[in-house]
């Protein structure tokens, strides 16, 4: 890397993202810039992937049609944001499979806030409400990154994402206004999700070794601790609305600097379950897995298909 | 694995609505143009974003080099005298 650091083009690089020019696919970038883009884009895809599934187990016990259509819509839109955020990682040259296999394989990560279960109805309401307001808090930042592909991603993303939220908050609303076994649900479900929520904006600034060079590139233009405050101080006003209460008995808020404090984050147990221990790990694999194979003759057939037609695509190999 | 990457990459042009040209949206993976289609609306147009869909090959698109920005763009730069606000004329004729 050292190499890499004398080239003459990486200050002309730089002096382009000083000026806020984005970076598209077909200009020369550090190979680093590259490495921690396809790193990050592909984290990103894979967590939209693997999160279908802890709201994709509720599909078929929905309460009512309403709730099902509203879930059904949600999941397939995360499959979505998968799909783009694929596309924009490919740009930067690395393909399709190796990014799935690289998912698979455990080489490549995805949000650790994935590996929690579903154990109630509440819980869906629970991720719409936190879970995809931690992520839209996170993402509209995204919408100003460097790399023109992923920025585009962002916005496309950002459209769709509100609608996410404010399902949860309605779902969460209802529960909290319903009997006191269904009050206690959503209560459990918040108290079980927050913790986890704030921990998806990732590692404190102090200890986030990465951040410093990802800010210089413009990569990431607001740091891990701020965006986690802005979800904070947005998000306490609408558990008060909803009649819950959030499980950190320090969060009050703080006159003097105009935001909420809160408690400490537990990081030993956000490094466990990143690192594979959380209660799901294995089993959002596993299910990944089985659907990737499970689906292999849809591909497979689509392929033969397409090969016996008299249109085949100019850039099929074979 | 290996069968998925063989599929071509597509890149998607929605027009929005009538009397607008197609835009790029962003681009996907299928074995033809038909399927290509297909998953183009089901993965752009779940929100009523578009009322024809193009889809053409990525392989088939010719692009100018990035590194010839300057060069090719910038002679158009000298040519001030190809925007209207190059001349002076009274304000008051609406010209
Ligand atoms: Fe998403
Ligand atoms: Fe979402």
């Amino acid at each position: 890397m050292a190499g890499a650091a004398a080239d003459p083009r990486e200050a002309a690089f730089q002096a382009s993202i000083d000026a806020e020019r984005s970076v598209e696919p077909r200009d020369w970038m550090p190979e680093r810039y590259r490495a921690t883009l396809i790193r990050q884009i592909a984290q990103h895809a894979h967590s939209e992937i693997i999160g279908m599934q802890p709201e994709g187990n509720w599909i078929t016990r929905a309460p009512s049609l309403r709730r099902k259509a509203i879930l059904l819509a949600k999941v397939q839109d995360e499959a979505g944001h998968g799909l783009y955020l694929y596309s924009a990682a490919e740009t930067l040259g690395v393909s399709r499979s190796e990014l799935v296999e690289m998912l698979q394989t455990g080489r490549q990560k995805y949000s650790s806030i994935f590996n929690y279960p579903t154990l109630t109805w509440a819980d869906v309401g629970t991720i719409g409400w936190l879970v995809d307001g931690a992520a839209i808090t996170n993402q509209l930042a995204l919408t100003k990154t460097s790399y023109g592909p992923y920025a585009r991603a962002m916005v496309r993303i950002c459209r769709e994402e509100s609608f996410h939220q404010r399902q949860g908050f309605e779902l969460l609303a209802q529960l909290s206004r319903g009997t006191p076994a269904q009050r206690a649900m959503a209560q459990d479900a918040v108290d079980r999700w927050w913790w986890p929520s704030l921990m998806m904006f990732g590692p404190p600034d102090g200890s986030s070794p990465n951040s410093a060079q990802s800010m210089k590139w413009k990569i990431k233009r607001v740091s891990n601790d701020e965006l986690r405050q802005r979800f904070v101080d947005m998000t306490v006003p609408q558990a008060q609305a909803l009649g819950l209460t959030l499980p950190d008995p320090e969060l009050n808020w703080n006159e003097s600097s105009g935001h909420y404090d809160f408690g400490p984050i537990d990081w030993d147990e956000f490094a466990k379950v990143l690192n594979g221990d959380g209660p799901c790990n294995a089993e959002r694999i596993r299910v990944r897995r089985e659907a990737d194979s499970g689906g292999a003759w849809v591909r497979e057939a689509a392929r033969a298909w397409a090969a016996k037609h008299s249109h085949p695509a100019a850039g099929d190999a074979a | 694995m290996k069968e998925r990457g063989s599929w071509p990459l597509w890149e998607v042009f929605l027009r929005g609505r009538r009397g607008l040209a197609h835009q790029h949206v962003g681009s996907l993976h299928a074995p033809d143009w038909e399927l290509a289609v297909q998953n183009a609306r089901d993965l752009y147009t779940r929100r009523g974003e578009g009322v024809s869909i193009w889809v053409v090959e990525s392989a088939v698109i010719h692009a100018s080099d990035p590194d010839d920005g300057g060069p090719l763009f910038d002679p158009p730069a000298d040519k001030v005298y190809r925007h209207p606000t190059f001349y002076e004329v009274p304000e008051d004729l609406k010209l």
